[in-house]
């Protein structure tokens, strides 16, 4: 294990750790904001990836493809927020999880009869196929590099229209204290829509950007579901800032999991047990985060509401 | 003369049929009474009716309906009376499952002792991790139930020596005991329909106990019941542990109607279901549980029959079960007011 392949690891972590971030920061705002718990957050993410695929399959364009995941993404979101999530604001946290559990059911099937039950293969664009010479010895596949790039862009625009506008101000209002929000005359019901629809674009892009580096296929959003759930725990419910840094924080665990626990455990205690304990730990990882997380602030690092 | 009157509001279906339309347990009082009994008569003589009505493939779906309805009745225990919503429940079937593995590798064949072993270790890991998550509440409670679940999950995939990722298949069946072997080809399955009706007995006696309305205390007003005296954090790992335990004998069970356990037991998207399951029978209602498995596995196993998008209609459900009867199912059956169906 040397320090070049370390690097490596260390890029990819941020570059996965990115894009939870754009998943989880809808998801969080959502939840911050009205109170709303949504699976069906992952299911956004995944009618993304497949618009982008098939997209630029179909076009060769790469950047169109992504437009398209974003507008066509943003579009579902919004007749689902006006048909069943608007109703669900005011209700149990336990009716959200039936009803968008209801909503990733039926997206899943959408999904199956539209593009079908296997799995797209996306590829990467043409011009970014190649890696890039990032220091001498590490060749760096040049994607991946834009990931982390788009990701880094997104977060200081996300980071500036949440704290530098209007319409990030009434954000932040309704995110630390709803009540007090509606009192001073913030219509908090078009805020929610606003942010619901930011969400889905959010993850819409995650998607389309994930989508050549990992496997187009229905069940992914309920696989990413889970690690957004995680990264929005830790960081505090409602808040962006927690967002960013739990996602960082559990990109880098997860991938440093997967990439240095095996041959460590290889060192010190016999192979067969190694090759066991190795990927159940990595795995487990990001769970003992947040427990240990959540053991010493119970509200996580960033708590929204004061 | 016509009045210039508008349209009234729509109200509410009780109001405007004239008389009120009574639930089914009012209206026939002593039809609910035996109605327990009615069900357990018609499960207990199903097997022998099936071969004759051409079900007997329905034999073997029945009895996964029953275990399935135990591990939920588990789940409806601490989440509807006990207000702890676990989304983790799956873990525990898988631990009881395992345990059964586990005693089947070192040799022992007694299904009486491994389903005792599934509830006995179940039990203990929901001590342990009822301990930790019970100092959370809230959405981070359903967090952490669902973390340690998920440990549990990575856990059973690196036990290589159970099959691992790939599962572990129980070649020859656990022996029931010197009499009841062989007596009957769906002995199991009375095997299973008498435990489940323990089961369900038994939740619904202790929810009517006084310890089940000092958890009924702690779900409406945790702060009231802290200030009256009563040891809630006890009282609730006591619910936490119980419910553990019967979803491991739950466990147990599968893995020997299965003849084969795997991790993908204990995925998170079966806590999900089993949640579901639940709430779609009605929270905190004695036949919620029971209905709400019934009805979800019915569906499944008629929509795959017929098609391969057996997703939606399930989906749709759902959603409707959500806007029109908010409740659950079991609610529509009950008596208006008695909100846990106490008679």
């Amino acid at each position: 294990m040397d320090a070049i392949f370390v690097f490596e690891q260390l890029l990819n972590g941020l570059g996965y750790g990115l894009m939870l971030f754009l998943i989880a920061a809808g998801l969080t705002l959502v939840f911050g904001i009205m109170d709303t718990m949504n699976l069906a957050h992952g299911s956004l993410y995944m009618v993304g990836a497949y618009v982008a695929a098939r997209v630029h399959e179909a076009s060769g364009m790469f950047a169109l493809a992504v437009l398209a995941a974003v507008c066509v993404t943003v579009a579902v979101a919004a007749l689902l927020e006006v048909l069943v999530v608007r109703r669900l604001y005011r209700r149990d946290h336990l009716v959200q999880v039936l009803a968008t559990f209801g909503i990733i059911l039926i997206a899943d099937d959408a999904v199956k009869a539209i593009w079908g039950v296997a799995p797209l293969m996306a590829t990467t664009p043409a011009a970014l196929a190649g890696p890039v010479q990032l220091v001498d010895g590490l060749p760096y596949p040049s994607y991946r590099l834009l990931l982390i790039g788009a990701g880094l862009l997104v977060a200081l625009g996300l980071y500036l229209l949440v704290n530098r506008t209007r319409i990030g101000m009434l954000v932040r209002a309704g995110a630390s204290n709803r009540q007090m929000a509606e009192f001073m005359g913030v219509r908090v019901g078009g805020v929610f829509a606003f942010v619901f629809a930011l969400g889905a674009a959010l993850a819409a892009l995650a998607g389309a950007l994930m989508a050549p580096i990992s496997s187009v296929q229905i069940g992914m959003g309920e696989a990413i579901l889970i690690p957004a759930l995680v990264v929005i725990v830790i960081g505090g419910i409602g808040s962006i800032r927690g967002a960013f840094v739990a996602a960082l924080l559990v990109g880098l665990v997860d991938t440093a999991g997967r990439a240095f626990l095996p041959p460590a455990l290889r060192a010190v205690l016999p192979p067969s047990v190694a090759a066991d304990l190795g990927p159940a730990l990595a795995g487990i990882a990001m769970y003992v985060l947040m427990a240990a997380v959540l053991t010493l602030k119970p509200a996580g690092l960033f708590p929204a509401r004061a | 003369m016509s009045h210039p009157v508008s349209d009234p509001p729509r109200l509410s279906v009780s109001a405007a049929g004239g008389r009120p339309r009574q639930p089914l347990a009012v209206r026939f009082p002593g039809f609910a009474r035996r109605l327990p009994w009615l069900v357990l008569a018609s499960l207990a003589l199903f097997p022998l009716l099936a071969p004759a009505l051409g079900l007997e493939y329905y034999v073997g779906f029945v009895r996964r309906l029953l275990i399935v309805a135990i591990a939920a009745s588990s789940l409806n225990f601490i989440l509807g009376y006990g207000g702890m919503a676990a989304l983790g429940h799956a873990g525990f079937i898988g631990v009881g499952a395992y345990a059964v593995v586990a005693l089947v590798e070192a040799g022992f064949s007694s299904a009486w002792l491994a389903w005792g072993a599934a509830l006995a270790v179940a039990g203990v890991f929901a001590a342990l991790i009822g301990a930790v998550s019970l100092r959370t509440r809230g959405v981070y409670f359903i967090m952490i139930t669902l973390a340690f679940a998920q440990m549990l999950y990575y856990l059973a995939v690196s036990l290589r020596t159970y099959g691992g990722d790939d599962g572990y298949g129980l070649y020859t069946p656990l022996r029931l005991g010197a009499w009841l072997d062989g007596a009957h080809p769906d002995v199991f399955y009375w095997v299973v329909l008498a435990i489940a009706a323990l089961v369900f007995a038994g939740f619904s006696r202790v929810a009517h106990s006084r310890y089940g309305h000092a958890l009924r205390g702690i779900r409406d007003n945790e702060t009231r019941m802290v200030a009256l005296g009563y040891p809630v954090y006890r009282l609730k790992l006591a619910g936490f542990v119980a419910a553990g335990a019967v979803a491991g004998l739950a466990g147990g069970l599968l893995a020997s109607h299965n003849a084969f356990v795997s991790p993908s037991m204990m995925h998170w998207t079966q806590s999900a279901l089993l949640l579901v399951m639940v709430m779609l029978g009605g929270l905190g209602r004695r036949w919620g549980a029971p209905l709400g498995v019934a009805l979800w596995l019915t569906l499944e196993e008629v929509l795959k029959m017929h098609t391969d998008y057996w997703h939606w209609p399930l989906g749709m459900l759902l959603l409707l079960v959500v806007f029109h009867a908010p409740q659950g199912l079991a609610a529509l059956f009950e008596r208006r007011g008695g909100q846990e169906g106490v008679r």
